[in-house]
């Protein structure tokens, strides 16, 4: 296309959001950093003033532990709330490509409920709606908080994934499926063989994009209560009772998330560039 | 009446299709017998490539009839995939599978779509390669060969299915000049081993030397028909001799 040669910029291809999603840089991480040694440093001056407390870094890493249980707590969750969003939604999102009308209604209307609500509105229905145990025959199988939560969680996840595995089988060329078609092969065969197996390094970088936005999201859960990073700094702040904790404990925290999920930022960019068409 | 050598391999009759509103086929009717070469030219946006996508069922027609060995395709019981196992295609674009070895793509579909012996379909497979004379690419991906290359990968990977028919949609043009005459040489090859060709090309040169019967569309009909040396030296309609004019 010698439109895209040009160095006109008008006569450039343009596109509504080009700069694609939200990710993390390294630039997020300096600035951070930065942040916390500031509200570090001015914590100290105030704590040195206020004679007879202990300094900001010691209270920060004298919580540390108990914040690592909660920061556990959220990348479970994200964890099992990717692996069922994406059980689920794989399914899902083939449903939307079906050759049955009401298949492919029905699941294109779940898909697009559930990705354009709010994640916390999803989390309080979850919360609210799921019984706090499942009674099975004799056994009972208690659903807490978090599991709940996981659930609510996973619900977005699930609409995402559909998207994106509909969006990847449309990308694929439709000569490949004419070429399946051409050495007799099934439809069945012509997804599973020939579409799919293209289809997830399409998918995979997105898919990635997805885990680290879920991961940033599950503090999201403090509101509904689960014990996890989130709700752990609050109990801290509201058991030290001391006002200028508050900002570098928030960043502490937000550091840890950040040094989780930039690494996946990196590696999405990475495989995309991998992945690139010539 | 079951289907006899001696009747057309394919037969199509007064077949029409329309996209929509545009009617790209207005009463088709050609005979291809076995052993035949039939080479179909004619400007673009005859109907050229609709009609051979019409003939392994790929795009369905609206009127008409077309038989394969005697098997009607423009019915809706049909049997599609039975009937694409008699008929192999190659694509302007190769189509090949980009996440499958040039191997892998030949032995695809004889393996799951035939169900046969995967050691004996990877032996035909090696001498269906050695036969388009890319021995020692086996192993290489799509987009490691050439545009040349994959074209006759495509045509081993159609041939692998042993076909009674093989369709060829302007194979070479999406080619490099310095490539398509490799992919000609097979496709010459293949007509001399007695395999039934219909087809599209805009390779005049070609179609002289090749067909037994060249067919000429225009606007979604068939002007005329004529064995190449007649054809080329003695064009009957005005189209066709225009046509003629502009490309030689």
């Amino acid at each position: 296309m010698i439109a895209n040669r040009s160095d006109f910029a008008v006569l450039k291809p343009f596109r509504l959001g080009a700069r694609g999603p939200f990710r993390f840089t390294i630039w997020h991480g300096v600035a951070l950093l930065a942040a916390l040694a500031i509200a570090v440093g001015i914590g100290e001056a105030q704590a040195q003033a206020a004679a007879g407390k202990p300094g900001i870094v010691e209270t920060i890493l004298k919580w540390t532990p108990l914040l690592a249980q909660g920061f556990a707590l959220n990348i479970a969750m994200s964890f099992m709330a990717m692996a069922i969003g994406t059980a689920v939604g794989v399914p899902l999102g083939l449903a939307q490509i079906s050759l049955l009308p009401p298949v492919r209604t029905g699941s294109w209307f779940v898909t697009q409920f559930f990705r354009n609500s709010p994640w916390l509105v999803l989390l309080f229905y979850c919360m609210l709606l799921l019984p706090f145990e499942l009674r099975i025959g004799n056994t009972i199988i208690p659903l807490p908080g978090w599991l709940k939560s996981t659930i609510g969680l996973s619900l977005p996840v699930m609409a995402n994934v559909s998207e994106l595995v509909r969006g990847a089988v449309r990308s694929i060329p439709f000569g490949q499926w004419e070429a399946a078609e051409s050495v007799a092969m099934s439809r069945r065969q012509t997804l599973t063989m020939v579409i799919l197996p293209q289809c997830i390094k399409r998918m995979t970088p997105p898919w990635m994009n997805l885990y680290a936005i879920l991961t940033v999201a599950t503090p999201l859960t403090s509101v509904v209560g689960v014990s996890e990073a989130m709700t752990l700094t609050g109990d801290i702040l509201s058991s030290e009772a001391r006002t200028e904790l508050l900002v570098p404990m928030y960043l502490y925290l937000l550091l840890w998330f950040f040094i989780y999920c930039y690494p996946i930022a990196r590696a999405t960019l990475a495989l995309e560039k991998r992945f690139a068409v010539k | 009446m079951p289907w006899t050598p001696d009747q057309p391999l394919v037969s199509i009759k007064d077949v029409h299709k329309a996209f929509g509103n545009v009617e790209v086929l207005k009463g088709i009717t050609m005979d291809v017998m076995k052993r035949e070469v039939v080479c179909i030219i004619g400007p673009s946006g005859s109907g050229k490539s609709t009609l051979l996508r019409c003939v392994n069922a790929l795009v369905p027609i609206e009127r008409g009839s077309i038989l394969v060995e005697g098997q009607e395709v423009n019915d809706p019981k049909l049997d599609k995939l039975a009937l694409r196992r008699k008929v192999g295609m190659v694509f302007q674009q190769y189509n090949l599978f980009p996440h499958k070895t040039a191997l892998e793509n030949v032995m695809m579909a004889p393996i799951h779509v035939l169900k046969r012996d995967r050691k004996e379909v990877e032996a035909q497979a090696r001498a269906l390669i050695a036969k388009v004379r890319l021995t020692g690419k086996e192993a290489s991906y799509p987009g490691e060969l050439s545009g040349g290359q994959q074209q006759r990968i495509a045509i081993a990977r159609s041939l692998a299915m042993n076909p009674d028919v093989m369709l060829f949609d302007e194979v070479t043009a999406a080619l490099d000049p310095e490539t398509v005459k490799g992919v000609l040489v097979t496709i010459r090859e293949l007509a001399e081993d007695g395999m039934t060709c219909m087809i599209v090309t805009h390779e005049m040169g070609f179609a002289r030397e090749v067909a037994n019967r060249i067919y000429f569309t225009d606007g979604g009909v068939l002007v005329e028909h004529a064995p190449p040396k007649e054809f080329f030296a003695n064009p009957k309609d005005a189209r066709t001799r225009q046509f003629l004019n502009q490309i030689i």
